[in-house]
């Protein structure tokens, strides 16, 4: 494995962390907008808000992470995308901020209407980031970003059928992490009835991935024929895989296995997000620019690499005790139905 | 390395208006950022010293106090952190022509500041998930490692700004960055002046920032021992670090007449290069000369080398096409010293009274300038940062990439910043106005605080 290779692995496991962590905030944020009427939607609030807040927009920091990578070791890659995407990048960076600031703001709050203010922008702000950054996720891998700065179409570029079909992938997965982490963390808390909630409608936004993945394919074929080519060769694997865990998560969510069933609809997400890579290597951008030819030089990269060894030192130890205490006092706490 | 041309050959040179847009956008999100960022840096300071003192001492406002800290840490964290996260967007959205051509020279600083951040992140969820469940000198020492990344981070954040007034570590070639050596870029010449400069200034407005709360409080009658312990320990913290920031001006003032003597040029609106220069103060910018400044004769000289006699370079060197907007640099620059010299002056005051009778000034007037001083010293900060960032146009890469080849040559950039302003406008009202909300309630209202929790000996 050359440099590149080897900071190309490590960028990609930092976008998967983020999905996985950042994605079920996000739908955390989705299932606090279906909560229902101030009075009902309570104690589901209160769940949310329970399981999202010690590390609370700490997720953040993986995308920050990815993106410092992305020009640090492909600054070619990176310019060329945020010139050329930077409506959907804007509003996704405005979704971010808009909900880190409500749900805190919210907590603070002390006026039913002002909690109603926060909780919406919170809410709409969960629904309007990943539908973003799924629509980037289209534009490029449907090779719609050609290299240079600002060369693609500004609005075609992210308003396409490749573009829209990820964006609400992504919006719909993020709601099902949760949905499964939300059915885990209840019942851990001892709330059964909130379990239950969660469950019937992670079960059903479960389905409803499926039959938007299996449409979505007819899509690629016309839309981005290159990228369908690649997910039925070389990535047919992955794409099986990521079926083949999803299923099974969706039964075993079915069977209240709630533990082994987040576990499998993680499975399935890891195995969507390297996927894509897998169709598309060794581009990057297409038609032609490969990784090899966008990287930096290889001082830049192995400095790089070392940053990140030293930093995983530092920063893998208290993040295991992190979660370690909010595990913990979920559990003893509990929260109120 | 093909790849590279294509990526500076772009669509179309960027409108002036967009590239005014782009400049004002950045100009937003980071003179938002900046605030948040000094507190993100000074903050854990105050908290971990009340911390500590209510530990050694068992006194119960000091524990109520770091309390409070704590929780106005987490919000203002959350802000900040979003904040942060929109700037490294914008690193692309607005100036691709930067990161595509630089990104790799500049990436190393980014990467260590982002392993400090999130070090900070990861103890600071720890630290305010903790504040009982741990004994409580463990608790306080997961409050260290927070003030220790936080100010890493400004550290490191800064040594990228440094390399674009310094840049080096690279050899250009076409017009691309090649040879690259990244830790050569990251320890340039201006890491010391302007990282230090930052720190303190962090430390400094934080102080001043807490401490005028506590002294508005106290003008509406809020005179417990809570109240007085709540304005003296950042007031302290700030008071000290004056005088100690004047000096560090004085040296990143010469590391600056050395390394980029335009922007000292423009920061002193001196345009002609000459011995005896003269310190001129305020002054009205007309074509190539300043009128009715107040002149201290020879006082540049005396300050950038100790002697009349020494020559000081003026803006006549270089051409008027290469010269930052002069009158703004000078105004800025004279803005910043000013509310340097009104805090040193707010915090001799109390240094005297305190000397004399162990109490505060009993003229209100104290409490007055006390209340608006942090206010001053953010002014001082965003004056100092227009000093460094306007000072260095027209580029933004100094001497290798002009700030109208590194913008984004995409349309309709205006819109963006409008959207952007307005969202930044809300977000301050709201910011404001929760921490409003935090000073008179003792609910946990940091996100990451659970809420059985209440903290130890808040009663």
């Amino acid at each position: 494995m050359d440099l590149a290779q080897a900071v190309l692995v490590v960028m990609w496991a930092g976008l998967t962390l983020y999905a996985l962590l950042a994605g079920a905030d996000f739908g955390g944020g989705v299932w606090d907008l279906l909560s229902g009427r101030s009075r009902t939607g309570m104690g589901r609030r209160r769940l949310i808000e329970t399981s999202i807040g010690p590390v609370w927009e700490a997720n953040h920091v993986w995308l920050i992470f990815v993106i410092v990578l992305l020009w640090t070791a492909f600054p070619a890659v990176f310019a060329s995308v945020m010139s050329t995407l930077y409506i959907p990048l804007t509003l996704a960076a405005l979704g971010i901020v808009a909900r880190g600031t409500a749900f805190a703001f919210r907590k603070a709050a002390t006026e039913l209407w002002q909690q109603r203010l926060f909780g919406a922008a919170f809410a709409v702000s969960s629904v309007l980031t990943p539908f973003c950054l799924g629509t980037v996720a289209g534009a490029i891998a449907s090779g719609r970003v050609p290299p240079g700065l600002a060369r693609g179409d500004i609005l075609a570029a992210w308003l396409n059928p490749t573009s829209l079909l990820s964006g609400v992938l992504a919006l719909m997965v993020c709601a099902y992490l949760a949905g499964a982490y939300l059915c885990d963390d209840a019942t851990r808390a001892g709330h059964p009835g909130l379990a239950e909630w969660f469950r019937v409608r992670a079960l059903a936004a479960a389905l409803a991935i499926g039959a938007v993945a299996l449409g979505g394919m007819v899509v690629l074929r016309s839309d981005a024929p290159p990228l369908f080519s690649g997910l039925t060769h070389r990535a047919l694997p992955l794409v099986v895989a990521s079926a083949v865990f999803g299923v099974a998560s969706l039964l075993l969510l079915y069977r209240r296995a709630y533990l082994p069933g987040r576990i499998a609809a993680m499975l399935g997400v890891v195995a969507v997000m390297w996927g894509w890579p897998l169709a598309q290597y060794p581009l990057m951008l297409l038609p032609s620019l490969t990784y090899d030819r966008a990287a930096a030089e290889p001082a830049v990269l192995a400095a790089t690499l070392v940053v990140i060894a030293a930093g995983s030192l530092l920063v893998v130890p208290p993040m295991v005790w992190l979660f370690a205490v909010q595990r913990r006092s979920l559990r003893d706490a509990g929260t109120p139905e | 390395m093909g790849a590279w041309q294509s990526v500076l050959s772009a669509a179309g040179p960027a409108s002036p208006a967009d590239l005014i847009a782009a400049r004002m956008q950045m100009a937003v999100s980071l003179g938002w950022h900046i605030v948040l960022a000094c507190l993100g840096v000074g903050m854990p300071a105050l908290m971990l010293l009340v911390e500590w003192r209510a530990i050694r001492t068992g006194d119960a406002d000091y524990r109520r106090l770091a309390h409070q800290w704590a929780k106005a840490i987490g919000v203002l964290f959350a802000a900040g952190a979003v904040s942060g996260t929109v700037l490294s967007f914008e690193m692309g959205l607005l100036w691709p022509g930067l990161m595509g051509a630089y990104g790799q020279v500049i990436g190393v600083p980014f990467a260590t500041e982002g392993v400090a951040f999130f070090v900070e992140a990861v103890f600071l969820g720890i630290y305010l998930y903790t504040w009982d469940r741990l004994p409580p000198r463990v608790h306080l020492l997961t409050g260290v490692p927070v003030l220790l990344a936080g100010t890493a981070s400004a550290f490191f954040v800064v040594c990228a700004n440094a390399w674009m007034n310094r840049p080096q570590g690279f050899v250009l070639s076409g017009g691309v960055a090649r040879q690259v050596s990244p830790w050569r870029a990251m320890f340039n010449p201006a890491v010391p002046h302007e990282t230090l400069h930052m720190i303190v200034a962090a430390f400094m407005t934080t102080g001043f920032l807490v401490a005028g709360v506590y002294a508005a409080g106290m003008l509406r009658g809020r005179r417990d021992r809570y109240d007085l312990l709540g304005f003296l320990v950042p007031f302290t913290m700030a008071a000290l670090l004056t005088p100690v920031q004047i000096l560090v001006g004085d040296f990143a003032g010469r590391s600056v007449a050395t390394l980029q003597p335009t922007k000292l040029a423009a920061a002193e609106a001196l345009f002609r290069t000459q011995a005896r220069a003269p310190l001129s103060i305020g002054g009205l910018v007309s074509g190539d000369r300043l009128r009715y400044a107040l002149e201290i004769p020879a006082g540049l000289s005396l300050l950038m080398g100790g002697s009349p006699d020494t020559v000081v370079q003026g803006l006549d060197r270089v051409p008027p096409a290469d010269r930052p907007p002069v009158a703004i640099v000078h105004l800025a620059f004279d803005a910043m010293v000013g509310a340097g010299f009104l805090l040193l002056l707010l915090s001799a005051w109390l240094g005297v009274t305190w000397w004399r009778r162990r109490g505060l000034p009993r003229s209100p007037w104290f409490l007055r300038l006390a209340a608006v001083s942090g206010a001053v010293a953010v002014l001082a900060v965003e004056a100092g940062w227009t000093v460094t960032e306007v000072g260095r146009q027209p580029w933004t890469v100094y001497g290798h990439l002009r700030t109208s080849d590194a913008v984004n040559p995409a349309p309709a950039l205006w819109t963006g910043f409008v959207v952007v302003a307005l969202v930044y406008a809300v977000l301050t009202v709201f910011t404001l106005y929760v921490l409003r909300l935090i000073r008179w309630s003792e609910r946990p209202v940091a996100p990451q605080e659970p809420d059985r929790a209440p903290g130890p000996g808040v009663s």
